[in-house]
């Protein structure tokens, strides 16, 4: 996975509430077998009219934003399906870093295996902030993970709370699977507790 | 001595815990690993980049549901890449040494419906699924959630993961349900009262006399849309109702295990006095028939209320957004909503396919006629559930009624198949998401209950069954 250590770009505002998973990447684009590629289909069908023709209208289609690295949300963003593509889909376009005062669970963590940083702050910074990325390719922000930081195009910084275990694990790039096997030994003896506690549950 | 009172979560949390890192992360055992063709090929070829192999292929079941016809299946899979996804999934589960139920097995169906079906989903378990609808199988008193690919990898490559410890939540419906109340709109009614988000970063336990009197087929519709109130998971305890579902399903107990399990199981429930980091009651005998007019399934009323006025909305952003979702629904405030003529109706999806909801819903259309301009489909859950209605004759009713009778799978849900909404159809759907496009493109989703969903197909409107059940 790729490391998250410090970004700087423009934040692009998208000013909804509960912005869901089927929004940010439809049905019509999970039909493949790979993990990449996926920006084509990021908000379809808010970006695009009934023939699949670019409307231009679209945050992120807006000259200002073509290259923005970062996404200012209303709350519970990626609510819904649990569909990975949804990262895969922000990252596949460049988007590296999400700003919201809340997140759907599922969606939180998964930005976690794909060296995404989705930010929490209060409501009212993120209100400010929606404002700050009104103002185009001006509104550039540099966000450090080490330092919990994000700072605002005027040069003001506000820190952010991120679990330690998440932040480490992104701050490296971790394998958590790697990780994991390392703890190969206690799986096993757990297995074979189970085995003579619960025996229905046995099987190869 | 006395120990710390623990909830059902608590209890099945830390049986699994295998190991905790240094830095806090639980490291849990899982004990049922379900795979499904949209989200799992990019896991199979992480394994294989990395060289790693699967390591509990017999606690896995694998099962294509999201992508596959449910028409006639002779002719197998025309989309090219549907296909090539349900393929991959054989191939994948085949290599691996995992069980799969092919298109043409019996046993195929929507996952979390062949889950409990198949007996895989026992109390106290910890079952994962790449789908948010995972929480289903909380229903059974098992810790059951949706994850990501990323995570699907992680199971298959190791039967755990790293999780942080969610938070205990309490949700009791008290009393007992008005006539022609179904599971379905106990759940929209709490949904509409806690919100999308109202549980997020918690486990939620179902509780109270509304509860313990559902059936599993209507606990498992309440624990499926556990997610869509933001929750981490979904809980209910198991009970003699569970206990009697599970005897003698193919993966659950066999005599001999049975008494001792059977005894495990009952050890589980919240003990007296635990402690629950949020709580919140509902009046069961204040519940309606529940209908969603907007694009979120909080957007919730009774089936007797009126399309909302977003100029009564005092939070600017909430307002915002209701506005935005009346110009997608195509709805005017104060229209009354059994006025909402429908186009289509879709009974079916996990929420709501089983062959309780297929009774309940053959119930209301025995004897009706479908209304001309509605196209009707009904989506057994199972070929299990779709042979057991068959040999009930519930496919009789419904056909003469007019409703189309089709194979399982996920099918209108979320129109991965060939069955969609054209831009501008509004649907009555047993489904769990009325979400922007949902359905198909433009289209309009109404979610409600089987019951209300087979009314609606009879009516051409948006109505309310208790005037059909007499």
């Amino acid at each position: 996975m790729q490391a998250f250590t410090t970004l700087r770009g423009v934040a692009a505002p998208l000013d909804m509430v509960n912005v869901d998973t089927d929004m940010i990447i439809p049905k019509q684009f999970l039909k493949t077998i790979e993990r990449t590629g996926l920006g084509r289909g990021l908000f379809y069908e808010l970006r695009t009219d009934a023939k699949g023709n670019k409307k231009g209208d679209f945050v992120l289609d807006r000259p200002a934003y073509r290259a923005a690295k970062i996404l200012v949300a209303g709350r519970n963003f990626g609510c819904g399906s649990s569909r990975e593509h949804a990262p895969w889909a922000l990252l596949d376009a460049g988007i590296r870093c999400v700003i919201a005062s809340s997140f759907a669970d599922i969606f939180f963590n998964n930005c976690f295996k794909n060296g995404i940083l989705p930010v929490i702050l209060p409501e009212e910074t993120v209100k400010a902030m929606l404002k700050d990325a009104e103002n185009g390719a001006n509104a550039v922000f540099s966000v450090d993970l080490a330092a919990q930081t994000v700072t605002r195009p005027d040069g003001q910084t506000v820190s952010f709370d991120i679990d330690p275990a998440r932040k480490q694990h992104l701050l490296k790039g971790l394998d958590d699977i790697g990780l994991t096997l390392e703890k190969k030994r206690s799986i096993d003896d757990y297995e074979k507790r189970q085995r003579q506690e619960q025996p229905w549950l046995a099987t190869r | 001595m006395g120990k710390r009172p623990r909830t059902l979560f608590d209890k099945i949390w830390d049986a699994h815990l295998v190991d905790t890192l240094d830095d806090g992360t639980g490291l849990i055992y899982i004990d049922r690993h379900l795979v499904h063709e949209v989200t799992s090929p990019q896991a199979f070829e992480g394994l294989r980049l990395a060289g790693r192999a699967v390591r509990r292929p017999g606690a896995t079941l694998a099962v294509a549901d999201h992508n596959v016809p449910t028409t006639d299946r002779a002719g197998g899979i025309k989309d090219e890449e549907s296909r090539i996804q349900v393929e991959t999934l054989e191939r994948n589960a085949k290599a691996a040494g995992i069980t799969y139920f092919g298109m043409d097995d019996d046993r195929q169906g929507i996952v979390h419906v062949i889950g409990p079906e198949q007996g895989l989903t026992l109390p106290g378990t910890t079952i994962v699924c790449g789908d948010s609808h995972t929480s289903t199988h909380g229903a059974f008193g098992a810790l059951a959630f949706g994850i990501g690919t990323s995570e699907v990898e992680h199971v298959l490559a190791t039967q755990t993961l790293l999780q942080v410890r969610a938070k205990n939540m309490r949700i009791e419906v008290t009393g007992s349900l008005g006539r022609g109340i179904s599971a379905k709109d106990v759940i929209l009614a709490i949904i509409g009262q806690i919100g999308t988000a109202g549980a997020t970063g918690h486990v939620v336990e179902y509780a109270g006399s509304v509860i313990r009197g559902l059936s599993i087929e209507g606990r498992m519709t309440v624990c499926n849309m556990s997610i869509e109130a933001g929750a981490r998971a979904g809980l209910i305890a198991p009970d003699a109702t569970t206990f009697a579902y599970l005897k003698g399903r193919p993966m659950a107990p066999k005599a001999g295990a049975w008494e001792a399990a059977e005894r495990f199981w009952a050890s589980l429930p919240t003990d007296r006095g635990a402690k629950f980091n949020k709580r919140v009651t509902l009046n069961g005998a204040a519940i309606q028939p529940m209908v969603t007019w907007g694009t979120s399934p909080q957007d919730v009323l009774p089936i007797g209320a009126s399309v909302p006025d977003p100029a009564d909305e005092e939070d600017p952003d909430k307002r915002r957004s209701m506005e935005r979702s009346l110009g997608y629904m195509g709805l005017e405030p104060g229209k009354p909503l059994r006025e909402i003529r429908i186009d289509k109706v879709f009974i079916g999806s996990c929420t709501n396919a089983r062959i309780e909801d297929l009774r309940a819903a053959a119930g209301v259309a025995k004897g009706g006629k479908v209304a001309k301009h509605v196209q009707a489909l009904v989506v057994p859950g199972s070929g299990l559930v779709k042979a057991q209605a068959e040999a009930e004759g519930l496919d009789a009713v419904f056909r003469a009624a007019g409703f189309e009778w089709r194979e399982p799978g996920c099918s209108m849900c979320l129109a991965m198949n060939a069955d969609r909404l054209e831009p501008g159809e509004r649907c009555a759907s047993t489904s769990n998401r009325n979400f922007e496009g949902r359905q198909g493109r433009g289209g309009r989703t109404h979610l409600v209950g089987p019951e209300m969903a087979a009314a609606a197909a009879l009516a051409g409107t948006l109505t309310d069954v208790r005037e059909r059940i007499g």
